[in-house]
């Protein structure tokens, strides 16, 4: 062993601090609850104690064996590995909840215990739209994040120990929002619900990420920063600034879990959409495109078609969307030039998304027999096609006469689905269908069969999701407007609601339709990551392309 | 401060915002229509292709 290698056995100050701060964050954590006079504050005390002991024993014992050693000289796929099994756990957790919760909107009996608050549908939609959001789509972006920006950037992961401090930080925010709302504990700003104390801790997280991210950027091999990685760093910086802004609080004490907002009115209202808008276009669509610019020209072995459209793409699409959030107050009290601005904005951003949609399918010119022959290459498509169908619907219905029929009603639900179960979801599963092998080291997928059935499965369930709710949203808006002869509302709301019963069935059914396939998916990666490894393990030899083989 | 009306605020945010966030946009465009890009931009669309196994 030279004296390198030796001295390198030594444990690496950054796992030093991040044993340090797990320290430090246990001792407050057991100060803060044993202090606390709010019950709730210390019911996530004891979450959070568990966490931080937990870590700053697992890290004792790591670094008195010499693990944490940096190995510059391969890529850091652990912790891309660790990204792929949660997405797929919130996955099947998110969507069993949205299958719930469609079930109980359906037949109100069902799951309904009065003495239990905690199970209440107002406390399980949150938890649901949370964890298919943040704690699926989070994990996936984080996972391919990772594996991306090393991979077009020659560079080992930045941060040694640390980015295995977002992915154990960002499960615990999960835990601690989804444990809150189930506990009442939220500050009810939609998609924006956990309280004060837990939006300290994303931050803390994100701006670990950020710097992991950046770290990795700065000492890349490659001159050029790939266009995917421009798009997460947009994914990554811009929910940055809209955690921030729109979690302005005021806490009513330094124990306590609630806060109250720094904005009120409807300057509290235009925030709040400022901020669920732009989580919409930087968390659901920049960072999934950047998923989109390197797995799909990787899947079908065809460069992207157009790296300039790419940067056009990018820098259209970032412009735009940030002023798309006032579309979700038309006829509010905001004023109107702000509602035109919102709509104006929302139309024009039917530019860009397409101009990455045609992008991103033309990627497969010369390879457009791969849609018959490979299920994961035909998933990925799809998204893509539900991307450019859910960003035409988007600035259709953010025109204020259409949203005078579409707001409030089962259509707005239709559109965000297919955006996610379509969109997010689709090419998300494509990502890692293709991850498992290459990180595990096999040749294939277990089963390109059970591929085609998740495929079909899910597609037929959205395609019933999103027909479904076409017809009780416009059923409902055109109920709501209805009037008589004499001048009144015609229906009572609740008799729009009995209305819309049937579609309220199909929508549960295309759900679960969903979910089926996503169960789907995972025995099919248990069983992949059981397969034998493949010779190319040994990294000494040349791997032979793994896409071949799956694509067979 | 009698100057910093809402009216004065709003022009300048309206205008200057226009003018700065309309060359920042022609710049990103210019940069991705630049002839002298083109070669590698060629190479760059090529980049997820390139072997996956060592940094």
């Amino acid at each position: 062993m030279t004296q390198a290698a030796v001295s390198r056995d030594d444990a690496p100050l950054n796992a030093l601090v991040l044993f340090t701060f797990t320290g430090v964050a246990a001792l407050l954590a057991i100060l803060a609850t044993a202090f606390s006079p709010d019950p709730a504050f210390r019911f996530h005390g004891w979450v959070m104690i568990g966490a931080f002991v937990t870590a700053f024993m697992v890290m004792a014992v790591g670094l008195a064996n010499g693990r944490f050693k940096d190995e510059p000289t391969r890529y850091h796929d652990g912790v891309v590995r660790a990204g792929v099994i949660a997405t797929m756990f919130w996955a099947i957790a998110g969507l069993a909840a949205g299958g719930l919760v469609a079930a109980q909107l359906s037949w109100p009996n069902i799951f309904y215990f009065p003495q239990f608050p905690e199970l209440n549908f107002g406390r399980l939609r949150p938890l649901h739209t949370s964890a298919v959001i943040f704690a699926f789509g989070g994990n996936a972006l984080i996972a391919t994040s990772f594996y991306v920006v090393q991979r077009t950037s020659k560079a080992r992961l930045f941060g040694g120990a640390w980015p295995w401090f977002v992915f154990w930080g960002y499960q615990l925010f999960i835990v601690l929002a989804a444990t809150g709302y189930v506990a009442g504990i939220t500050q009810g700003r939609e998609y924006a619900e956990p309280e004060w104390y837990v939006d300290l801790w994303l931050t803390i997280v994100w701006v670990a990420y950020l710097l992991v991210f950046l770290g990795t950027i700065w000492k890349r091999k490659e001159p050029h920063i790939y266009v995917a990685n421009w798009f997460y760093l947009a994914f990554i910086v811009t929910i940055a600034i809209l955690h921030l802004v729109n979690n302005a609080a005021l806490p009513v004490g330094l124990l306590e879990t609630k806060s109250y907002s720094a904005f009120a009115g409807v300057q509290d209202a235009l925030t709040q959409w400022w901020y669920g808008h732009n989580a919409v276009g930087f968390f659901l669509t920049a960072g999934f495109l950047a998923m989109m610019y390197y797995f799909v020209p990787k899947r079908v072995e065809r460069p992207v078609y157009s790296y300039r459209l790419s940067i056009v793409h990018f820098w259209s699409l970032i412009f735009i969307y940030i002023w798309a959030g006032p579309h979700h107050l038309h006829y509010t009290a905001l004023p109107q030039w702000a509602q035109t601005l919102g709509m104006t904005f929302s139309v024009m951003l039917w530019m860009p998304s397409w101009g990455g949609m045609i992008n991103g399918l033309m990627t497969l010119s010369g390879a457009w027999d791969k849609l018959r022959t490979d299920p994961v290459v035909r998933m990925m498509v799809v998204a893509i096609a539900f991307y450019g169908m859910s960003t035409f619907e988007g600035p259709l219905m953010s025109i204020r006469a259409v949203n005078a029929l579409s707001h409030y009603t089962d259509w707005t639900i239709g559109h965000v689905h297919s955006g996610a179960l379509g969109w997010v979801g689709f090419i998300s599963f494509g990502a890692i269908y293709c991850l498992v092998p290459w990180l595990w080291k096999k040749d294939r997928l277990y089963s390109n069969t059970l591929v085609e059935w998740h495929f079909w499965i899910a597609t037929t369930g959205i395609l019933l999701y999103i027909a479904a709710m076409w017809v009780s949203g416009i059923m409902e808006g055109l109920m709501w407007r209805e009037y008589t002869p004499q001048g009144y509302l015609a229906n009572a709301f609740v008799e729009t609601v009995a209305a819309k019963h049937i579609e309220n069935v199909i929508r549960t059914l295309g759900g679960v339709m969903y979910l089926a396939g996503a169960v789907i998916m995972s025995y099919n990666l248990w069983r992949t990551i059981r397969m034998p490894s493949s010779a190319t393990a040994d990294l000494s030899a040349p791997a032979p392309n793994p896409l071949l083989a799956a694509a067979e | 401060m009698s100057g910093l009306t809402y009216e004065t605020v709003a022009a300048f945010a309206q205008q200057g915002g226009t003018i700065y966030f309309g060359l920042i946009f022609m710049g990103g465009l210019a940069y991705a229509l630049w002839p002298r890009n083109k070669e590698a931009f060629r190479r760059l669309a090529q980049l997820p292709l390139e072997d996956d196994d060592h940094v």
